[in-house]
This record gives structure tokens, sequence and C-alpha cells, in this order.
């Protein structure tokens, strides 16, 4: 099965990149057509309609999400998310690297819709040159009447500012993405209030990612009717899928939603290196609770279908784990990742992923016994739910269900590291974190 | 009476002494704005600084921007670098350390002059991530003009095992790249230019 290209159609030119270039594959002449003919609710309404869920993580509406902010003569902001941190996510960094003017035009029209006069690229410190690109192409933007005021002399004005993190994964959330845009330390604010109510500078923000606000211009281009004609019913449109780990291809690939997985990373991402096989994978970023391979090749690529195993498509970003990679480790390297990125404000995510780790590092050194897995597992329980933000959760998840699921091979490589025998009395199961109750706390 | 109240005073209901703090004395007054005069700052940064103030709403939006303007200047974030960027935007020193301080691409302390990132996250760890870093580390020696360090995913799993070297992606690369690397680091020259980011194509080959 070939990829379906919407968003990364003719990403091979590296012209597209410029104004010219873009607008001589059709661009632009969206948003002219929104700006000039559109009403904002018509434009509001075919995004409400198509069903595009948020690319991020979360995977809610964004139509939806537009048509909370409030109407009328508000200061509304909007800020795109462009801090991509996750562990296995590369999607946007490839989005805005190779078609900057794409996301700029979905930005331009997204604000229209919602009546916003102040939007912001909230760009990850580390993508330097991705930024850059942003930055000419924001400045080619204005010089053509895209941005700015009075554009194309409707009378609607919008400042586009491309504004650097400088490296905290933190800052993808997106209260906490509001705090550094203003200026201070990334913490994550309590919600509610949500950010469509009260937001950037306490004003209403809709806050979306790059691939998001990259479909705009596709769908007000052509109807919400022809983009539902793409993916599944709940899932509709192309997904740009991060591939990586053990595969012989690794890279992004845009596929329609509900595509089998085993032909995005068998078919697309060729499969493991000859002779190996596929033993787990992460199907949405390293927040995501690890799948078996015979948990997870069969299911089609959707937001139900992986919802429904007890996993998330997230941000749409497969690593795979081949049959040479000790699941223990791949779980401590996880839990270091989240106790380096705890932001430090709520207790149970910077305690527990700092024990998480600890006791991780017990494991693999061989001092841990069963009973401690145990205790891993339910630091695990304590933590989801428990937090403003879901970070100690993505953490807690797939940590959670890798000892759920590889029990054997943690105990196992206990034994080994430890040169010691388990004895049968030391296997007590005091608390087993089940997907019912990982879903129920999320 | 207290056990704070000075020196040598034993608390009985303590093991050991309560320890008695010979560090600063909290100042009465709070931490003031520095006055621009003060500072001695230099007109580029000035103007830098307050052409991204002007950006934004709130000119507190500025202070990551600024941080990054000072730690191009001084190649990191100096306190004389934050006093000066401070009287400009008009906030604290000590507000803007709190901000160099959370994240990590900004230094507060001394870097070198090349910044080495290799990532050591989960894609990069299963196709030898550790070992690349290990071999940035071996080539560059006690070099303080060389900065390497491991790094949280770069967002680049696609090129795994990578690096970010001044800035700019390249992957994925041999161990033995390393050594290649920092040579040409030292001289000046390109670095590895057939794996930079940019060069590489779309993985699935042009649109069908």
């Amino acid at each position: 099965m070939p990829e379906t290209r919407m968003l990364l159609k003719n990403a091979e030119d590296p012209a597209l990149r410029t104004l010219a270039g873009y607008k001589g594959y059709g661009g632009y002449a969206t948003l002219e057509k929104a700006y000039r003919e559109l009403e904002a609710d018509e434009v509001l309404k075919e995004l409400e309609e198509s069903g595009l869920r948020g690319r991020g993580g979360a995977g809610f509406s964004m139509g939806k999400k537009a048509s909370f902010l409030p109407r009328g003569d508000v200061d509304k902001y909007l800020c795109c998310n462009a801090d991509e941190s996750e562990p296995g996510a590369f999607k946007d960094r490839e989005l805005m690297q190779r078609n900057p003017h794409q996301l700029i035009e979905g930005i331009a029209i997204a604000s229209l819709a919602a009546g916003i006069g102040h939007a912001f690229i909230f760009i990850r410190g580390e993508y330097d040159s991705q930024a850059d690109i942003l930055d000419a192409a924001v400045a080619e933007a204005y010089e053509a009447g895209y941005l700015g005021k009075d554009i194309l002399g409707t009378h609607r004005d919008l400042e586009l500012v491309v504004h650097r993190g400088a490296g905290a994964y933190i800052c993808g959330e997106e209260t906490a993405l509001l705090d550094a845009l203003e200026g201070k330390r990334g913490n994550p604010r309590l919600k509610p209030p949500f950010p469509a109510v009260q937001g950037l500078y306490g004003g209403p923000t809709l806050i979306n990612n790059v691939e998001t606000l990259s479909n705009v211009p596709h769908i007000v281009r052509n109807g919400a009717e022809w983009f539902k004609g793409f993916g599944t019913e709940q899932s509709p449109g192309t997904k740009v899928v991060s591939i990586s780990g053990g595969v012989r291809r690794p890279g992004n690939y845009e596929v329609e939603l509900g595509i089998p997985t085993r032909e995005l990373i068998y078919g697309l991402a060729g499969g493991p290196a000859e002779g190996r096989e596929v033993k787990a994978f992460y199907p949405g970023g390293s927040s995501s609770p690890v799948l078996t391979a015979d948990e997870g090749l069969d299911l089609p690529y959707s937001f139900e279908a992986m919802a429904e195993a007890g996993s998330m498509l997230g941000s749409g970003s497969i690593i795979v784990a081949d049959d040479r990679v000790s699941i223990p480790h791949m779980a401590l390297r996880t839990a270091r990742f989240y106790h380096h990125e705890s932001c430090g404000k709520c207790t149970p995510c910077r305690e527990g992923t700092n024990w998480t780790v600890k006791m991780l590092e017990r494991v693999v050194r061989g001092e841990a016994t069963p009973m401690d897995l145990d205790i891993v597992a339910s630091v695990q329980e304590n933590i989801i739910g428990h937090c403003l933000c879901v970070l100690g959760d993505s953490m807690a998840m797939p940590v959670g269900a890798m000892v759920r699921k590889f029990r054997d091979e943690f105990e196992q490589v206990i034994v080994e590291a430890g040169g010691g025998q388990l004895e049968d009395e030391a296997r007590i199961s005091v608390v087993q974190a089940t997907p019912e109750t990982l879903r129920a706390a999320t | 009476m207290s056990p704070v109240d000075g020196p040598g005073i034993v608390n009985p209901n303590l093991p050991v002494d309560r320890a008695v703090s010979e560090g600063r004395v909290p100042d009465r007054t709070s931490e003031q704005i520095p006055e621009l005069h003060e500072v001695d700052c230099p007109a580029e940064l000035r103007e830098r600084i307050e052409e991204l103030m002007s950006r934004y709403p709130d000119r507190k939006s500025a202070s990551i921007p600024a941080l990054w303007a000072v730690q191009r200047l001084y190649g990191w974030c100096t306190p004389g670098g934050i006093r000066q960027a401070a009287a400009v935007m008009r906030v604290t020193p000590a507000y803007l350390e709190s901000v160099a301080s959370f994240y990590d691409l900004l230094h507060t302390d001394p870097v070198g002059t090349h910044k080495v990132a290799v990532c050591t996250n989960i894609s990069c760890w299963m196709r030898g991530g550790d070992e690349l870093l290990d071999a940035f580390r071996a080539a560059a020696g006690d070099d303080e003009d060389l900065f390497v360090t491991g790094f949280e995913c770069l967002g680049a799993c696609d090129i795994a095992p990578m690096a970010s070297i001044d800035e700019r992606y390249f992957g994925p690369l041999e161990a033995a790249e390393a050594q290649t690397a920092i040579e040409q680091l030292r001289a000046g020259a390109e670095v590895l230019p057939e794996k930079a980011l940019e060069k590489r194509p779309l993985p699935g080959g042009p649109d069908a």
C-alpha cells in the first residue's frame, strides 16, 4: 500500500520552501479565497465538519476546540505548538522544514475562523535550522501581504511571530507552552480554565499542533466531505507517521488513518533487520503504552483502534523494538527521559519519575526482587491522574505496560544481572496495573 | 532559647547542633532592576533585545529570546550578560536567571565554542547512541573549546544515531565519524556534509 501524500505532497521539491515555489503548486489560493470570499463562521463550520482531530497527541477535534473561543472583539491568540519533543516524533520537523508556507497558510486561515489577531509558532530551540526556514517564510508572507496589517485589503490583521524555545519537553504541554511564551519557566497551569477561555496573557487562546494546522488549507480548499473520504469515520484524513528504531527504512510516511499497522512497519518502513522480529512497539511516541507484536501488528492504525487496545495513537510516532532490545533497559531509558524532563511542580511526577528510575536501575543491576516490580507498577498507578499535566502519566503508562506485559523478562534480568536464583515465594504479586485501570485514570 | 539564636547553641532535642549558616545574610532591600548605565550593555545587544520586546504584547515574553541573544554574544548566559539583558528588559537579573536555569539549551556555566549534543534517547540508543557519545567524548578529549554532551530526544529518530553539532543535525553516524567531525570542527571546515539532515530525501521517495 503506497503513501497517501497530502501534507507531504511535492515535499521533495526544495523550491516548495519559498513563497514562489509554494504558490506554483497552488499555495495561498485558499487563504485568498477565505479572506476575500468566506465568512469566519463558514470556515469554522467546515473545520468542525471535517472531523479533523488534533495531531499533537490528545486527538481532540480541532474545529470544536476553535469553536470554544468566545466571539466578539477581545484579544485572542493562536499558538502553534511546534515544540515537538516526544521521543520518537519528528513529523513536525519534516513539515516545517519542507513546507513552511503550508503551516503559515493554515495558521492564517484558522486565525480568520476564530477571529484571532495575534499568532505565535512556538518551536523547540533545538530545531534551529527549521526555525530559520520559518523565519524566512514568515518574512516572505509579510512581504506578500498574507500576514500583517490589512491582509489583502480585507481590513483583517494578523501578526505572526516565530518564538524559539530553549530546550524543555514540558513546553509541549499546552499550558507550560503558554508560560514559556510569556517569558517564564515552563510550568504547567491548573486546568480549568482551559486555554480557549483563559490562555496567553489571560486571553482566549487556540493551541494546535503543526500537523493539525497544516491540514487546514486542504480542508478549506476541498471541503469537509472530501477530507472525510480519507481515513476512517472517527479518524478522518491522513497522518504523517514517524517510524524509527528497529526498522530498515526509518522516516516519515504519510498514510490514510486506519491503514494496517503491519503495513506501516513492514511495508513502508521495511520491517526489522534481516533475521530479526518485531518484539514490541510504541504506537504513538514514548508516552504510549507499548504493544507486543501479537497485540498490535494487525490493528488498524487509527485513534480508536489504538485506544481500544489500551494504548494510543498520540503524536503518531512508532518506535519499533526488535527481538534484540531488552525491555527492562528500554523502560529505564524511557523513565530517565521523563525524570529529566519533569518540571518538578507536582510531587507525584517529580518523585515518581525519580523513584521509578532508581528502582529500574536496581532491576538492571540485579539488586531488585520481583516485589520491587510490583512497587514499580504501583508507583505508576499513583502518578496517573494526580498531577497538573500528563508528563508523569506519560512515563507511567509505557513503563506500567512494559512491567505488566514483559514481567518474565524483568524477572529474568534481575536473576541474570544478580547472578542469583529467585525463590517461587518471592513471586508475590501485590499490585497489577491493568489496561482498565490505566484507561480509567486518564 | 531557640537553637537558631546563635552559633554553638546546643539543642538538647537534636543529636547534633543545628547548622548555623555562615552564608549571605539576606538583604533587607529586595533586588533592584539594574539601570542601563550601570551595566555597560553593548549597543547591539540592547538594540536586539529592544527589537525582540517589540514583537510581543508583553515585553517579558522576550526573556527566552533575550537570553539566546546573550548566549550568542558571550557564548553562555554570563551573570554580566544577564544583568545587561535585565536592565534593558526592566526585570530583575534573578528573574532571568530563573528562566535561564530552567532550560537545557541556555547555559549558566561556561561551555566551549563548539557544541555537540548526542541523542541518547530510545531510538538512538537502539542504534548505538551511547557508543556514539563515548566516541565524541574520546575524540574531544579535554579540549575546553568543545562541549560534548548527551541529550534527550532531538526529534530526528529517522537519522539515528544522530548528533546536533553547532545546532545542525547530522546522522546516521558511525562511531568512527565522531573523530572526523571533531577534526573538521577544529580545522574550521564544513562538518560531515554528506550526513547533514537537509540532504536527506523522504524515505518513501518522490510522489507516486
